[in-house]
């Protein structure tokens, strides 16, 4: 039985719990009798918020659709792992029917499979009942010329089954070399024009832009804001990057000035990342203890959903959900959202400034970096290494008190998590990955670091 | 039953489990405590020149006979075990038959002209302990290895790092197929005769036999008990007891108590012999002298860039990961061999391929060789790991010192190759991209990066390799990321050197 399978009993077995609970006492009510942890998820208690532009009703929870399942077992990696479609279908019918409106998808994602396996998913239900977000995505300039950027747009409405989009993103803005692949991505070839004459047609009901990395990019077509009309814009935002963007990564701008620069003009904003890619559900023991403590009941990820969820501005938190306990957990999170109060906001800044103390890589598993033309599984490496870091596996020298176990844990699960191949003594330094990295992670330099720390601990000279 | 026959059994229990165990284990944690178990190998011993231990095992045959082939040697006990099972299906199976005296020292003196003619391989064919290696290596150890990989899965599952994945592979074919053909002929002859091979073939049997006639202790027919039943000379799977004569070849006696156990009258006794105290004979030592000229310098010419595998490809889309092309093994003039082994010469004198440390090599290095020369014994090559400083397993676990080191420090200042760049093959040439991954994992401080273009600073930078420095540890080649064929290789040297 692979994890999935188990993870997926696992939620029959609640659901039939849950189910039992419901028949025994009044449905909605958390778990009266005692006879199990949490209640049935209600189907009607989402909370929605309005586009000021469109009127749209959207479920504050929005589906991220970069991490399907697939086949084999998770949202993974291996090299013909297909969408498990009856997996996603199965997410999707659960998602709209405890409210969730808004799919997030784009033409890179899974390989490039996501805008079809969520096309095949949405077709299943009424067009009015959902809003689909897609992007014009931007990694190889081979993709750049007006030609392929037509060819990408029309494939999107092919391959998501629909006559019109709801929500059009301009892919991934600032990334590269920020303003000079601005300009060549989409206004030397006329792209941003074209979609703006589409939106004029009611093809693109809402258009806006995703924003990594220069934050002169950001300024500047918010500066352009008149002339465009942005209907939202997508950025990164939760309780680390609200004030401590620049400290997990130099090159990231804090997500308190980009909310506030949109909340300025009244643009709505569709979060990403309020995991931090998933490190914020996954943290060191000791601050899971302590959000636990807070909150017993709640998951440690909730936190990070009800900081980005308590913002007016919000339109929607997108969550890349890949197995249905997620999808149950983050609906609890926002169904109906309970908004933080000033201590929540406090608690959670401490929490952050604890956790900056943990030095992990700010990789968020994205994958953009991927297929690295050498082999490497390069977030499968740092996902280890944080991964160790978050469990106190990452030794600081041969006298700490755990190094045995320390060194065993990080050098066994290193081989298990990345297979000797793939793993961090390949990488050659080409540095072709790093113009992909939304986060601007040095990746080189980083896989060099991990691979002279695995050195260090297999010749036992740390 | 009789308690000699019981220590006997269970001492041979104790070694041949705990002899198998050295060629299972692959994490060196067996090894510390009874590693010592293979160097008391006769031969092996010889070889390497542990007189104090040949002495000991010497006098332990003049004083109880041929005990160590009925304990310590676990090819013999394989054979017990084989014999014993043969048994169950027929009872009293066994009857006198004289010694074949031509045979066995004929076989004895061929071997040892084979090992004074450096036909070292040859000689392991038949030697007893390395023959056992093989079997065990070849076929015990696989098996172990999967027991272990489902714990490791299951360990994963249960997140815990007691156990790791090891890598299962075919080591070498030739050694495979000798070691299944040792293991049949055996197997065989103990099926149908019990210890013929020890009795006809075995050299250290026959070494041992011509000792253990002169044993001190040894068991002794009372005629006046013997009712002449022949149930001893039925149960003796050596066939050396001659009901008759009431006499046993002692030459042919290990010393395995069974007779003592059968007799129902009480008449066969281990004890003291009554006649003239035990002469030395001469004994053999196979030492290594003599020239070998072993020079294959083959022809470096097959070593062209041929895939482009590894070529930047075009980003599309995200995830995914890029095809590995299997690295191939080049063709190397001089083969290498593990750092210890002093020189060709010295090593294929010494080596009775038992396979211990190929079992015991952590980096998936070292395998049989394939060549004739030096079939079955051990030699490195890099494309699935490499010789890593932090390790020297092969020297720790080698019985016979054909791999001799004093400590790591020895190790890495021993050079058993050298790096040779193969221009065609670098990425950074053929790419166009620049790599110095050879030059960052170089233990040695070997490889230095300069511009392709002398006057050029902004150049791309190629490795150049300072022969002087390079111990061969294969980093580089491992690490190279051309395929299939690296753009670093190493080539070994008959002699190793020290920096």
């Amino acid at each position: 039985m692979d994890r999935r399978e188990f993870l997926r009993r696992l939620g029959q077995g609640a659901a039939v719990v849950s189910a039992a609970a419901v028949t025994g006492c009044v449905a909605g009510k958390k778990g009266s009798d005692g006879d199990a942890a949490q209640g049935e998820i209600p189907t009607d208690a989402m909370t929605f918020r309005s586009n000021p532009t469109s009127g749209d009703r959207v479920s504050l929870l929005g589906y991220g659709c970069m991490r399907w399942p697939t086949v084999t077992a998770g949202s993974a990696r291996d090299l013909d792992d297909d969408i498990d479609q009856e997996e996603v279908n199965r997410l999707v019918d659960y998602a709209i029917a405890h409210g969730v409106n808004y799919f997030d998808t784009s033409p890179a994602y899974c390989k490039g499979h996501s805008e079809r396996a969520t096309g095949i998913a949405l077709k299943r239900h009424p067009r009015e009942k959902f809003f689909v977000a897609t992007k014009l995505s931007n990694f190889a300039p081979a993709t750049w010329s007006r030609e392929a950027s037509m060819a990408m747009y029309r494939n999107s409405f092919r391959e998501l089954q629909v006559d019109y989009i709801d929500y059009l993103l301009l892919h991934g803005v600032g990334m590269g070399s920020g303003m000079e692949d601005f300009e060549n991505r989409y206004i030397r070839n006329g792209m941003l024009d074209f979609l703006l004459e589409e939106r004029a047609a009611g093809r693109i009901r809402n258009l806006g832009f995703s924003y990594h990395g220069d934050v002169k990019v950001f300024d500047y077509l918010l500066s352009q804001h008149d002339r465009y009309k942005w209907d939202f814009v997508q950025i990164q935002l939760n309780y680390v990057d609200w004030k401590h963007a620049k400290e997990v990564n130099a090159r990231n701008t804090d997500a308190e000035y980009l909310y506030g620069e949109l909340d300025k003009r009244g643009i709505p904003a569709v979060i990403m990342e309020p995991l931090l890619g998933g490190r914020l559900a996954n943290v060191h023991d000791h601050i899971a203890a302590q959000l636990k403590q807070r909150r017993p009941e709640s998951s440690v990820a909730s936190w990070a959903f009800r900081f980005a969820g308590s913002f007016p501005r919000v339109l929607t938190v997108l969550s890349g959900m890949t197995y249905m306990e997620h999808l149950q957990d983050n609906l609890r999170s926002f169904a109906p959202l309970d908004p933080l109060t000033d201590d929540d906001r406090v608690f959670l800044e401490q929490t952050a400034q604890q956790m900056l103390r943990y030095p992990t890589i700010p990789c968020n598993d994205c994958k953009y970096c991927m297929p690295c033309p050498y082999g490497l599984d390069i977030p499968a490496i740092l996902l280890h290494y944080n991964k160790c870091v978050n469990e106190g596996n990452v030794p600081a020298g041969s006298q700490d008190e755990h190094y045995a176990a320390a060194r065993r844990a990080f050098l066994v699960g290193y081989d298990r998590s990345v297979p000797r191949l793939r793993q961090a003594s390949h990488c050659i330094g080409c540095n072709q990955c790093v113009s992909h990295c939304p986060q601007r992670i040095d990746i080189p330099h980083q896989l060099h670091r991990i691979d002279h720390f695995v050195e260090q601990l297999k010749r036992g000279t740390l | 039953m009789n308690m000699l026959r019981k220590i006997r059994i269970a001492a041979a229990a104790v070694f041949f489990v705990c002899i198998t165990l050295l060629f299972l284990d692959f994490t060196g944690t067996v090894h510390a405590w009874f590693g010592w178990m293979a160097k008391i190998q006769f031969l092996p011993a010889l070889l390497a020149v542990e007189l104090g231990i040949v002495v000991g095992l010497v006098v332990l045959t003049l004083l109880f006979g041929r005990v160590y082939c009925s304990v310590i040697c676990p090819l013999g006990v394989m054979q017990d075990i084989v014999s014993w099972f043969a048994g169950k299906r027929r009872k009293n199976r066994f009857a006198f038959t004289p010694q074949r005296r031509w045979l066995r020292y004929g076989v004895l003196a061929l071997f040892v002209v084979a090992l004074a003619a450096h036909l070292g391989s040859l000689a392991a064919l038949i030697a007893p302990y390395s023959a056992y290696g093989r079997i065990a290596s070849n076929f015990f150890a696989p098996v172990w290895l999967w027991g272990n990989n489902l714990l490791a899965y299951l360990a994963e599952r249960a997140d815990s790092y007691a156990f790791y994945r090891a890598d299962v592979w075919m080591k070498g074919i030739g050694t495979f197929v000798v070691a299944l053909a040792t293991f049949g002929v055996i197997a065989y002859l103990a099926w149908r005769g019990g210890r013929t091979w020890c009795n006809t073939i075995c050299p250290v049997g026959t070494v041992l036999g011509a000792l253990s006639r002169y044993s001190l202790f040894r068991p002794q027919i009372d005629t006046a008990k013997c009712n002449g039943c022949k149930l001893c000379a039925r149960n003796c799977k050596a066939s050396c007891i001659d009901p008759a004569a009431h006499k046993i070849d002692y030459s042919r006696c290990v010393a395995c108590m069974d007779c003592l156990d059968k007799c129902h009258q009480g008449a066969i006794s281990y004890t003291w012999r009554r006649s003239k105290a035990a002469s030395k004979p001469e004994e053999t030592a196979p030492d290594a002298t003599g020239g070998i000229s072993r020079r294959k310098f083959l022809s470096l010419v097959g070593l062209f860039a041929v895939s482009a595998a590894a070529k930047a490809q075009e980003k599309k889309v995200d995830g995914g990961l890029a095809v590995i092309e299997e690295k191939k093994i080049p063709r190397r003039a001089t083969p290498i061999l593990p750092p210890g082994a002093q020189s060709i010469r010295h090593f294929t004198t010494h080596c009775t391929a038992c396979q211990l440390c190929v079992a015991a090599c952590p980096n998936g290095v070292l395998r049989p060789s394939g060549d004739w020369m030096r079939l079955m014994k051990p030699e490195m090559s890099y494309e699935r790991g490499y010789c890593r400083p932090e390790c020297a397993k092969c020297a720790e676990v080698c019985p016979t010192d054909a791999i001799r080191l004093t400590d790591l420090a020895e190790k890495v200042s021993t050079q058993v190759g050298h790096a040779v760049w193969l221009r065609d093959n670098c990425v950074t040439l053929r790419d166009g991209v620049q790599c110095n991954n050879c030059a960052r994992h170089c233990p040695a401080g070997a490889i230095h990066m300069v511009h392709v273009d002398a006057d050029d600073p902004d150049s791309l930078r190629i490795p150049v390799v300072n022969e002087a420095r390079c111990i061969g540890c294969g980093a580089c080649e491992n690490l190279c990321p051309a395929r299939p064929f690296s753009a670093i290789y190493v080539e070994g040297h008959e002699r190793q050197r020290t920096l």
